[in-house]
């Protein structure tokens, strides 16, 4: 069987055979079938491959993006226990990026062309980034609405069939659930706070909410992708059973902060067992994925400009390794 | 831990003088934590960040005791965020702007330097709080010191414009180098009778150091241009900053003003 290296040097198992049906593929589907992990040399349809590359260079994507919003409080934070903890967790953020970087290399891509991908549009990032982050309590906002959304999406993940990718989700969802917990105790500290703390506190979940239940993208009958996602065990559970769970949650736990979701078609409803709630606008959904949302076009200038900046940086460091590198070898000669 | 039972004067110096390393190190902590999200490359943006939180952690454990020296009503955040700049006592070296890489390395090495031969002098002070802090921040500091070091060499040697621009960082930077080593009234006093760390014989370490450092950057003529130069900025550690900093405190301290007396 042929092999191809790829960037990262893994090498990939060319098997031209191998189409739909075929035995490779059904020994594939019976793996993914008894929960066996698929590794990076295993042989995959290549669907399946491009399906994770652009999932999970779509995440990697969006911890690098998602750490602007919350910079920008980083200088302006409140107290200098917020500030600590708020630079590390944009450092989190930062991590996650490259574990996930990393996952998405040993499908055979490189960082670099996940990135150039990202800044010429070709990739995504999540949506909710493209929304200012304009008070303190915003940082609270995102720590529980965004990133609580963020692991009702991504715990199932931890048990992906993609090995690499399983395996980075349970190292990340154990640092975002912390990540919660901070933003929660942030919002809990200014509800009990003065007028303005409790008003900034209102106004950052009346801002973000929407935002956070749309992040589990569109209903179940508009996402195509997701039955062939599930059967692959990429997906577990679809978009709106995560979105459900996740209003339930935020539903009752909105109570301890003794603040209101701003959704007037909010309640429990004892005959399915869970809460109830308004339609969603999905024309503001699909222009903010559309590039037009109120960040759109800062947050990516930011990120191409901090990589434009950093060029003359990395040529520098190369060029340095090399010099280095010729200086042994003329040593060892 | 007991600290020194301190009348009078020596109160009075020992309170400057812990701020003054607790200014020193927020407001570098401040300026580094401006990379937090635009690094040049993803493993560095981690790396200058997590300097930040270390500068930030000295300087809380700084401006705690700072804190307990005052008494009254004064904590950490007071001393941060409601202090003027003309009550700040650090470097201007640490006030001056972001800048580019070549500056944001070579500043955090220069300033490294000197933060590691203190902290090292610092763990033998007659006062067990700031020799304990000290103790405990020289760990980091030695980290911060090869990083930046080995930044300073990498670019230095790395392409013509990675060396014109640590050329020009250099230039700019210089002058604010000789006040870490020129001692304010209330260290030297305090250095007299073993609680502040006499800088000034930190300057031969520090020099012999950055030229080491500089040399294998490929950038010992440009140093040696510079030696000469003893005219130094200076007025920081006495209260008169430069134009930064009047910048850097309305944005950092811009919450506590607005909404004054309430909890984070």
């Amino acid at each position: 069987m042929p092999t191809a290296t790829n960037p990262n040097k893994q090498p990939v198992i060319q098997d031209p055979a191998c189409q739909a049906g075929s035995d490779a593929e059904l020994r594939f589907q019976q793996k993914v079938d008894n929960d066996l992990k698929i590794e990076p040399r295993d042989w995959m349809p290549e669907k399946y491959r491009q399906t994770l590359i652009r999932q999970i260079s779509q995440h990697a994507h969006s911890e690098i993006v998602g750490m602007l919003p919350e910079g920008n409080w980083i200088t302006r934070a409140p107290s200098l226990r917020r500030k600590a903890t708020l630079i590390a967790k944009v450092q989190d953020e930062a991590g996650h990026g490259l574990y996930l970087y990393s996952a998405a290399e040993t499908l055979g891509i490189s960082r670099d062309e996940m990135i150039d991908q990202l800044h010429s549009g070709r990739a995504k990032y999540s949506s909710i980034f493209n929304y200012p982050t304009l008070t303190w309590a915003d940082i609270g906002a995102i720590g529980w609405l965004v990133d609580g959304a963020a692991i009702m999406n991504q715990v199932p993940i931890c048990r992906c069939s993609y090995g690499p990718y399983a395996r980075a989700m349970v190292r990340i969802c154990k640092e975002e659930s912390f990540h919660q917990r901070q933003g929660f105790e942030i919002l809990l500290t200014l509800s009990k706070g003065t007028e303005a703390q409790k008003r900034m506190c209102q106004d950052a979940i009346n801002r973000w909410w929407w935002p956070s239940v749309m992040m589990f993208g569109p209903h179940d009958e508009a996402s195509p992708h997701t039955a062939q996602s599930m059967k692959w065990k990429i997906k577990r559970f679809s978009n709106d059973e995560l979105r459900q769970r996740f209003v339930d949650m935020c539903a009752q736990q909105v109570k301890v902060l003794c603040m209101e979701l701003p959704d007037p078609e909010l309640r429990y409803n004892p005959s399915r067992g869970h809460y109830d709630f308004g339609p969603i606008d999905w024309q503001e959904f699909h222009q903010v994925i559309n590039g037009n949302g109120p960040c759109n076009r800062e947050r990516l200038s930011a990120r191409i400009r901090a990589h434009q900046e950093g060029q003359w940086v990395r040529e520098a460091a190369t060029a340095h390794a090399a010099k280095q590198a010729a200086k042994l070898e003329k040593q060892v000669a | 831990m007991e600290t020194l039972q301190t009348p009078g004067r020596e109160m009075t110096d020992l309170t400057d003088y812990v701020l003054h390393l607790a200014d020193n190190a927020l407001i570098l902590g401040h300026r580094n934590s401006e990379w937090t999200g635009h690094g040049p490359v993803l493993e560095q943006d981690i790396a200058i960040s997590n300097i930040a939180l270390d500068l930030i952690g000295q300087a809380r454990m700084l401006y705690q005791y700072a804190a307990r020296l005052c008494g009254g009503t004064q904590t950490e955040d007071s001393l941060a965020y409601l202090r003027d700049a003309w009550d700040f006592k650090n470097c201007l070296l640490v006030e001056l702007g972001r800048g580019d890489w070549a500056f944001t390395v070579l500043r955090q090495f220069f300033f490294s330097t000197y933060q590691y031969l203190l902290y090292q002098k610092l763990t033998g002070s007659r006062d067990a709080t700031l020799a304990a802090i000290a103790e405990k921040a020289v760990k980091e500091v030695s980290y911060h010191l090869r990083w930046s070091g080995e930044w300073v060499v990498r670019l230095g040697d790395g392409t013509q414009e990675s060396h014109r621009r640590m050329e020009a960082a250099l230039l700019e930077l210089w002058a604010y180098t000789g006040e870490l080593t020129t001692d304010a009234p209330y260290e030297s006093r305090l250095s007299r009778s073993g609680v502040a760390v006499a800088v000034p014989s930190l300057q031969v370490p520090w020099t012999q150091k950055v030229t080491e450092v500089l040399r294998e950057a490929d950038l010992r003529l440009s140093l040696e241009a510079l030696l000469g130069n003893t005219w130094m900025q200076q007025g920081g550690k006495l209260g008169t900053h430069t134009e930064h900093l009047g910048f850097i405190l309305a944005e950092m301290q811009y919450m506590q003003r607005t909404y004054p007396g309430s909890n984070w």
